[in-house]
C-alpha cells in the first residue's frame, strides 16, 4: 500500500524530466546524453526511495521465490506419492537422512564393489572425460575438414546421418567385442555418442563463416594457416563450443546407462547396485547427484562459451 | 609497372558477366569497356542492382568474367591480391581482433618478408593515425561506432600501400554527417598518397565531389556503361565552396539527368 502511494509521484515527475533532457541529449554525443538525464532523474529517485527499495524486494522475491516453490512442489508430490501408496518409495525426510549419511563419508573405499559416492562420481567423470576427450580430438578436426571441403562433406554426410540416430547403447556390444573389457567399452560408448554433435556443429560453423571474412582473406592473400588461426577458428569457436556442450550433455546422459550394463565403479553402477540392495533412497540421492553434476558441467561450458563469443558486427 | 601506359592503368576490355541462377542464366554485365589512368579517382554510379559491385569485384579479382579481359598495369587480373586493396561495404573487420590487429594482419601479409616487426608496427600505427584512430587502436570493432569501423577498413586497405584502392559503397551505411567527414578525409588521403581509386556509390554528390571521372551504368540486367563524365573541378575541393559553384551544379545535373530521366529505375520483379 505504501509503495503504491510513492509509486505515482515518481512516474508523474519522471516523464517531464526525461523529455526536457532528450533534446540536449540528441545534440550531444552518446556518453554525454546519459549525464543530463541521470542528473534530472536523481532528485526524483531520492524522494521516492521507499518505492525503489520495495521494488528491489520484488525483484529479489521474483528471483528466489519461484524456484523455491518449484522445488517445494516436487517435494510435496514426492511426499504424497510416498505416503499414500505402498510403492516403496521413501519419504523425503528418510531420503534426506540417508543423504546425510552418504555424504558424511563420500570417499571411503571397501573393495571394488563398495565405495563412497565421491569415488563413484569421479569414476564416471573420468570415463566421460576420456571418451569425450578422444571424441573431441577426432571430431573437431573432422568437423573442420568436412566443413571446409565440399567433397568430404558430400562423402561423410550420409554416413553421419545414418549413424547419428543410433542409440549409444547399441554400440556397447561392439565395444565389448572389440575391447574385451567393460571399462573401455563404456568409454567407447561415450566416444561414439559425443562425437556427432562436435563434428556436425564444427562443420556447420565452418560453412557459415561469413563470405565477407573469406573475401578479406582472399584480398589479403592469406596463407591457409593464417586463414585458420585468424579467421576460421575464431569464427567457428562459438559453434564448436555449442557442439562441445551438447556432447558433454549426451555423454553424461549415456554414462549412467552404460555403467548400469558394464558394472565396476561409477554412479550408474552405484544406482544399479543400490537397486539390487533395494535401497531406493540411495537411488533418489543418485538422481539428484547426477542432475547436479550435469548442471554444473553445462554451466561451466556455457561460461566458457560466453568468454569466446564475440558480438557479431553487422553493418 | 612504370612502363605501362599511364592512361590505361586499369584496362577493362569487352567484359561480360553472366551468373547462373535457378531460373537460368542471368546476364549482369555486358560489353564493359573502361580505362582508368594512374592516380585517377573513378566512381561507378547506377541504380541498385545494376552491377556496380559486380564490376568492382571483377577488378578486385574476387570473381572472373564470363567473357573479356581485365588488365591492371598490363597484367591480366587473375585473382585477388593485396596490390588491389578492397574497402568493403560493411567494413568486414574481424570482430575478434582489435583495430590494431585487423590492420596488422594486412601489413604483416604485405611487408613481413622485407621488414622488421618494429617497422610493421610503425606502419600499422601510422595507418591508424592517418584515419585518426590512434586512440581506438586497442579496441575491438564491436566497441566502436560505424564510422570508426569504416575508417579502420580504410586504414587496413591503405596500410598495404596498394596500387589500386577499390571501395564498394564505403560510406553507404553511415549517417550524412559522418559520411561527409570521411569523404573529406578520403580526399586528403588520396591527395597525399596519389592512389588510384575505383569507388562504387549511389550518391550523386559523393560522386561529383570525389571523382575525376564518373562512370554511369545503365539499368540491369545486362547493364553496360551508359556514359562517362569527366569531372574537371580543381583540387583541393571544398564541399562548402562547391555548393554554389555553377560548374559543380552542372555536373550534378548531368548525373541526375542520366539516373532519373534516361535511366529512370523501374523496379522489376526478377
Amino acid at each position: 500500500m505504501v509503495s503504491a502511494v510513492f509509486h505515482s509521484p515518481l512516474e508523474a515527475i519522471a516523464p517531464p524530466a526525461n523529455s526536457h533532457a532528450s533534446p540536449i541529449g540528441k545534440a550531444m554525443s552518446a556518453p554525454h546524453a546519459n549525464a543530463p538525464v541521470a542528473d534530472t532523474v536523481a532528485p526524483a529517485a531520492v524522494s521516492a526511495r521507499p518505492s525503489a527499495t520495495s521494488r528491489d524486494f520484488r525483484g529479489f522475491w521474483m528471483a528466489v521465490l519461484p524456484p523455491i516453490m518449484g522445488l517445494a512442489c516436487l517435494v510435496l508430490i514426492w511426499q504424497l506419492i510416498a505416503s499414500t501408496s505402498n510403492s516403496g518409495i521413501p519419504k523425503p525426510a528418510e531420503t534426506w537422512a540417508q543423504a546425510v549419511q552418504v555424504f558424511s563419508d563420500p570417499f571411503y573405499s571397501e573393495g571394488p564393489n563398495d565405495q563412497g559416492i565421491g569415488w563413484n562420481v569421479l569414476a564416471s567423470l573420468q570415463r566421460v572425460a576420456i571418451g569425450f576427450g578422444m571424441a573431441a580430438l577426432v571430431g573437431i578436426p573432422a568437423g573442420f575438414a568436412i566443413g571446409r571441403f565440399e567433397f568430404l562433406s558430400r562423402m561423410f554426410n550420409p554416413l553421419i546421418s545414418l549413424l547419428r540416430p543410433v542409440s549409444p547403447l547399441a554400440w556397447l556390444p561392439i565395444g565389448l567385442l572389440v575391447f574385451k573389457g567393460a571399462n573401455p567399452a563404456a568409454i567407447w560408448t561415450i566416444f561414439i555418442c559425443s562425437i556427432w554433435p562436435m563434428i556436425i556443429n564444427t562443420a556447420v560453423g565452418v560453412q557459415r563463416v561469413p563470405q565477407d571474412y573469406m573475401n578479406v582473406a582472399r584480398v589479403l592473400n592469406l596463407s591457409e594457416w593464417k586463414i585458420f588461426t585468424k579467421i576460421l577458428f575464431p569464427a567457428v569457436l562459438p559453434y564448436l563450443l555449442t557442439g562441445v556442450r551438447l556432447a558433454v550433455g549426451t555423454a553424461w546422459l549415456v554414462i549412467v546407462a552404460a555403467e548400469m550394463l558394464t558394472g565396476g565403479v561409477g554412479i550408474g553402477f552405484w544406482v544399479w547396485d543400490e537397486w539390487n540392495n533395494l535401497n531406493v533412497s540411495s537411488i533418489i540421492i543418485a538422481i539428484f547427484v547426477i542432475g547436479i553434476v550435469g548442471l554444473m558441467l553445462e554451466f561451466a561450458l556455457i561460461k566458457l562459451a560466453t568468454l569466446f563469443t564475440f558480438e557479431e558486427v553487422k553493418a | 609497372m612504370s612502363n605501362s601506359s599511364p592512361t590505361k592503368y586499369i584496362d577493362i576490355q569487352h567484359v561480360e558477366q553472366t551468373f547462373k541462377t535457378k531460373k537460368g542464366l542471368f546476364p549482369a554485365l555486358k560489353d564493359i569497356n573502361l580505362t582508368v589512368a594512374k592516380g585517377e579517382f573513378v566512381t561507378l554510379i547506377g541504380h541498385s542492382g545494376c552491377g556496380k559491385s559486380t564490376l568492382l569485384n571483377l577488378i578486385a579479382g574476387l570473381t572472373t568474367p564470363t567473357h573479356g579481359v581485365l588488365l591492371c598495369a598490363d597484367r591480366e587480373i587473375a585473382g585477388p591480391g593485396p596490390e588491389r586493396a578492397v574497402v568493403f561495404q560493411n567494413h568486414s573487420l574481424l570482430p575478434w581482433l582489435t583495430c590494431f590487429e585487423n590492420v596488422y594482419l594486412a601489413v604483416e601479409r604485405v611487408f613481413a618478408a622485407t621488414e622488421s616487426k618494429a617497422q610493421l608496427k610503425a606502419r600499422t600505427e601510422s595507418a591508424l593515425a592517418l584515419v585518426g584512430l590512434t586512440a581506438a587502436a586497442q579496441k575491438r570493432p564491436g566497441e566502436i561506432s560505424g564510422g570508426m569501423k569504416q575508417r579502420v577498413g580504410i586504414a587496413r586497405a591503405l596500410s598495404m600501400e596498394p596500387m589500386v584502392l577499390l571501395m564498394d559503397e564505403p560510406f553507404g551505411a553511415l549517417d550524412a554527417l559522418t559520411r561527409a567527414k570521411l569523404q573529406d578525409e578520403l580526399l586528403e588521403i588520396v591527395a597525399a598518397t596519389q592512389a588510384t581509386v575505383v569507388m562504387v556509390t549511389h550518391d550523386v554528390d559523393e560522386a561529383v565531389l570525389l571523382s575525376d571521372k564518373i562512370v554511369m551504368l545503365t539499368n540491369g540486367p545486362a547493364a553496360t556503361i551508359g556514359e562517362v563524365l569527366a569531372v574537371d573541378l580543381p583540387r583541393p575541393r571544398n564541399r562548402v565552396a562547391l555548393a554554389d559553384d555553377p560548374q559543380y551544379q552542372q555536373y550534378r545535373k548531368a548525373v541526375i539527368d542520366f539516373l532519373y530521366t534516361r535511366q529512370a529505375h523501374v523496379e522489376k520483379v526478377a
